[in-house]
């Protein structure tokens, strides 16, 4: 395949895993917040996944894992952690304007640290000296 | 109740990729390390569908990155990982960033 191919296709997969995983977990907070917590009921939290948004947002969390299982077999680690923690920041944006919460200054200073922090444990080698 | 879903969250996450980690690089793969590792997935995944039908998803979402912490921890001492002072340093900013979305 050529580079530019392989390019295009790891771009696009990480589009596909910043999305799914934003809006897999955006669905899933509004159908929860719908509900009502369950309690500690098993039967309960099975029957959540019935509701449509959380249905929504299981099958796009998965899509999120496939994807994200996908372009780790393409690119590096190290590209694909900061790629993830990007995730962090669209996620408190989504929850600013589509879940209408607010997010405090304090809320976006760690969410930021922890983009940071996420990013820079991906700039390491990938495999030390494990057994 | 929030603590409490926060913990498990956080605990069977880590239980979660420690033990597939160890799993998957058994030779051959342990397959009773890859079913804990699959169940605790699956708490894991309650504990956070739970976890936001009460907290705000700009607190569940970063929480959930708190699990780096003790996975680093144990990388260390259970699958002999070299953490060089980048990751450390990595760990701290989450650490600290976790306790700013507490705020």
């Amino acid at each position: 395949m050529s580079d530019t191919s392989r390019l295009a296709k790891i771009r696009l997969f990480t589009v596909l895993t910043v999305v799914s995983n934003v809006a897999g977990n955006t669905a899933l907070t509004r159908g929860m917040q719908l509900l009502g917590d369950p309690g500690n009921s098993p039967l309960a939290l099975i029957g959540a996944l019935f509701h449509p948004w959380v249905a929504i947002g299981v099958v796009l969390l998965i899509l999120w894992t496939l994807a994200h299982m996908a372009l780790l077999g393409w690119a590096d680690l190290s590209y694909v952690m900061p790629v993830t923690a990007i995730s962090y920041v669209v996620t408190a944006f989504s929850s600013k304007f589509l879940l209408g919460e607010e997010v405090s200054s304090m809320r976006w200073i760690g969410i930021v640290l922890i983009t940071a922090g996420v990013t820079l444990v991906g700039h390491t080698e990938t495999t030390t000296g494990h057994q | 109740m929030k603590w409490v879903l926060v913990l498990i969250l956080v605990a069977a996450t880590t239980v979660g990729d420690v033990l597939r980690s160890m799993g998957m690089r058994s030779n051959p793969i342990n397959k009773l390390h890859i079913t804990i590792s699959t169940c605790s997935m699956a708490v894991s995944f309650f504990t956070f569908m739970r976890l936001v039908a009460i907290v705000p998803m700009s607190f569940a979402v970063p929480m959930s990155a708190a699990c780096f912490i003790p996975e680093t921890l144990l990388a260390r001492m259970l699958l002999g990982e070299h953490v060089d002072w980048r990751r450390w340093v990595g760990v701290c900013l989450i650490l600290v960033g976790v306790v700013f979305i507490t705020q």
